[in-house]
C-alpha cells in the first residue's frame, strides 16, 4: 500500500472517530431524555415522592459551595497569576492545586466525613456537604482564573502602573473586568460539575430530604438530585416507582447541565462582545 | 489627602496578604486530606496484618480477614480496560480535531466534548446498568452482566473529554513549522501526524493519558453501580466484582467509626489518594521531559 492510500485509510478512521463520540453523546442524550421525558409532570416534583426538595436542594448546596470556595478560589488563582514569584513556596502552592484537581471525589467525601461528621459532631449536614464541595470545585478555580488573568495583555497593567495606579486597583479596575469573561465561562464550567457530585455528597449531606419544601437550615441533611438518582437506583424501595422516578430524574440532570452548558455559556460570550468589542 | 492615600496603600497591601492566604490555604488543605486520610487509614494496622491487607482476597471483617486484594485489582483492571478502549479513541479524537477537521465539524465537536465532562457520574451509571450491562448480559452469556468490563466501558466514555481536551491542546501549541517542514519534504498529511507531530507531542498525550487513568481509578458512583458489588475476586472480567472505591460506598454506612473494618475503608481511600499523588509526579516528570 503506498503513502497516499494509507493517508486516505488513516483520514477516514479519524472522521469515523470522530463521528462515533458525537454520535455517542447524541445517542446518550436521546435514550435518557426519551426515557425520563413523558415522566417530568407536576406530580414528579411535588407529588408524595416528588424530587422538589432534592431540587432545592442541589442548587442550595452548589450555591454554599460557591460561596465557600470563589473568594479562596480567585485569591489563589489572582496570586498565582499576578504576584507569585518564582520561588518554593509558589511551587508547594502549583504542586498542591494540580494534587487537589485529581484527589478523587470520594476521597474528599470521607475528609469531609472525618471533619463535619465524627470531629465536630454535625451529623449530615447541608453546611458539611456544601464545605466540601468547595474543595472540590476549588483547584478548577484556581485554574480557571490563573488562566484567565494571564490572558490579560501585559501592556493594560503597564498603562494602569505608569498612571500611579497601585496593584490592588489595577487588578479591580483593569485586570479583572477584562479577565471577567473567562472567569464566568470557568465558573459555569465549576458550578455545572457540582451539580452533578455525588460521592462527596453521600458522606456529608446524607441521604435524607426534608419533609417540608424549601428548607435553608444549613444543618439539615440534604439529599440531591443525582444522590437521589443514585439511592433509587441502588436500594429502590419495593413497590414503589422508583424506576421512573430514577428515569425522571436522570433526563431532569441531563436539562440542568445542558441548560449549564448552553445557556450560561451565552452571558460570557455578550460580557466579552461588550467589553472587548470582538465576538470570539 | 494623605489620609485617603494611606487607605489606598493599606488596601493594596491587604490585598495581597488576603491572595497570599488565599494560595497557602490550598496547600493546607491538601496536606490536612493526607493527613487525616492517613491517619484513620493506617489505624487499620493496628489489628490487621499489612501483608495481608495488600496479598490476600479473603474480604471478611466479621472474622477479621482484612485482604482488600480484589479491591485493588477490580480498581486496577477497570482503569486499565478504560484507557485500552478510552485512550486510543480520545487520541483519534484529538488528532482529528486539531488537524484534519473542518471548522464546522469543530463547532459541533468541541461542546460536544465538554458536554462529556458535564454529565453527572450517577447519570453515567445509569446509562451504564440500564444499557451496558444488559449487553453484555445478552452479548456474553453472563448471567449478571455486572463485572471489569462493564466498569471499564463506561468509564473509557467518561475519560474521552479528559484524553481529547489536553492531547489536542498539546497538538495545537506545536509549532507550524514542524508540520511545514514535514509536507515540505512530500510527506502525506498522516505520515506528518504519526512521525512528526504526535513524536512530538508525546509528554503531553501521555499527560492526557495519565490524567485519565487519574479519573478512572477515583471514580466512583458510575462503577458501583454496574460492577456488581460482590466482594470476589475476579476470575474473569464479566463475573461480579468490587473495587476500592464501589467498595467504600457499600460498606461505609454500615460500619461504625473508628472500627478497624471503618479504618481499613479509609485505608483503601488512602490508597487511592497515593495512587493519584503518585500519578501528579508523573505528570510533572512527563512534562519536564518534555521541556528538556
Amino acid at each position: 500500500m503506498n503513502a497516499k492510500k494509507i493517508d486516505r485509510l488513516a483520514t477516514g478512521l479519524l472522521w469515523i472517530s470522530a463521528f462515533a463520540i458525537i454520535a455517542l453523546l447524541i445517542w446518550f442524550l436521546v435514550f435518557i431524555l426519551s426515557r425520563g421525558l413523558p415522566y417530568l409532570n407536576k406530580n414528579f416534583f411535588t407529588g408524595p415522592d416528588g424530587v422538589a426538595g432534592q431540587l432545592f436542594n442541589s442548587f442550595y448546596i452548589l450555591f454554599l459551595s460557591l460561596v465557600f470556595s470563589l473568594p479562596v478560589g480567585l485569591g489563589a488563582g489572582i496570586y498565582l497569576a499576578e504576584y507569585a514569584p518564582e520561588n518554593k513556596l509558589t511551587d508547594l502552592i502549583r504542586l498542591s492545586t494540580e494534587s487537589l484537581a485529581t484527589v478523587p471525589s470520594i476521597v474528599f467525601g470521607l475528609f469531609g466525613m472525618i471533619i463535619f461528621v465524627n470531629v465536630l459532631g454535625l451529623g449530615f449536614t447541608i453546611l458539611g456537604g456544601a464545605a466540601t464541595l468547595a474543595l472540590l470545585n476549588l483547584p478548577v478555580l484556581v485554574r480557571v482564573t490563573e488562566q484567565s488573568l494571564r490572558a490579560v495583555p501585559g501592556s493594560y497593567r503597564e498603562a494602569s502602573l505608569a498612571l500611579g495606579a497601585t496593584m490592588w486597583q489595577t487588578l479591580r479596575k483593569v485586570v479583572l473586568p477584562t479577565a471577567l469573561p473567562g472567569l464566568v465561562t470557568g465558573i459555569t464550567l465549576v458550578a455545572g460539575r457540582a451539580l452533578g457530585e455525588t460521592a462527596i455528597l453521600i458522606f456529608t449531606a446524607g441521604m435524607n430530604v426534608s419533609r417540608h419544601l424549601f428548607d435553608i437550615n444549613p444543618m439539615a441533611a440534604g439529599e440531591t438530585l443525582a444522590v437521589h438518582l443514585f439511592a433509587l437506583k441502588s436500594n429502590p424501595l419495593p413497590g414503589s416507582n422508583a424506576d421512573q422516578i430514577a428515569d425522571g430524574t436522570a433526563a431532569l440532570l441531563i436539562i440542568m447541565v445542558l441548560v449549564f452548558n448552553l445557556l450560561l455559556a451565552l452571558p460570557s460570550r455578550w460580557l466579552q462582545y461588550r467589553l472587548t468589542g470582538k465576538n470570539k | 489627602m494623605p489620609r485617603s492615600k494611606t487607605l489606598v496603600y493599606f488596601s493594596d497591601r491587604m490585598a495581597l496578604y488576603l491572595f497570599i492566604a488565599s494560595a497557602v490555604l490550598i496547600s493546607l488543605v491538601i496536606l490536612s486530606i493526607i493527613w487525616f486520610v492517613g491517619n484513620q487509614g493506617l489505624a487499620t494496622f493496628r489489628e490487621a496484618s499489612l501483608i495481608e491487607f495488600f496479598t490476600s482476597s479473603k474480604w471478611n471483617p466479621d472474622a477479621g480477614k482484612f485482604g482488600a486484594l480484589t479491591f485493588i485489582v477490580g480498581s486496577l483492571g477497570t482503569t486499565f480496560i478504560a484507557i485500552l478502549f478510552g485512550g486510543p479513541l480520545g487520541l483519534a479524537g484529538a488528532v482529528f480535531l486539531a488537524k484534519i477537521a473542518p471548522d464546522w465539524m469543530r463547532a459541533i465537536m468541541r461542546p460536544a466534548t465538554e458536554l462529556f465532562a458535564g454529565i453527572p457520574s450517577v447519570v453515567y451509571g445509569y446509562v451504564g446498568l440500564t444499557v451496558i450491562v444488559d449487553l453484555i448480559r445478552r452479548g456474553t452469556g453472563s448471567s449478571t452482566g455486572y463485572g471489569m468490563l462493564a466498569g471499564g466501558v463506561v468509564l473509557a466514555i467518561m475519560i474521552l473529554p479528559t484524553v481529547i481536551s489536553i492531547s489536542e491542546d498539546t497538538l495545537r501549541s506545536l509549532p507550524d513549522s514542524y508540520e511545514e517542514a514535514s509536507l515540505a519534504l512530500g510527506a502525506t498529511r498522516w505520515q506528518t501526524i504519526w512521525k512528526v507531530l504526535l513524536p512530538a507531542a508525546a509528554p503531553g498525550v501521555v499527560t492526557a493519558m495519565i490524567l485519565g487513568i487519574a479519573r478512572a481509578i477515583g471514580e466512583t458512583m458510575a462503577v458501583q453501580m454496574v460492577i456488581g458489588n460482590s466482594p470476589l475476586f475476579p476470575s474473569s472480567l464479566i463475573n461480579p466484582t468490587s473495587t476500592l472505591t464501589s467498595n467504600i460506598v457499600m460498606e461505609m454506612g454500615n460500619t461504625p467509626f473508628g472500627s478497624t473494618w471503618n479504618n481499613a475503608l479509609f485505608m483503601m481511600s488512602l490508597i487511592l489518594l497515593l495512587i493519584s499523588l503518585l500519578l501528579i509526579v508523573l505528570v510533572r516528570t512527563a512534562v519536564r521531559k518534555g521541556e528538556a
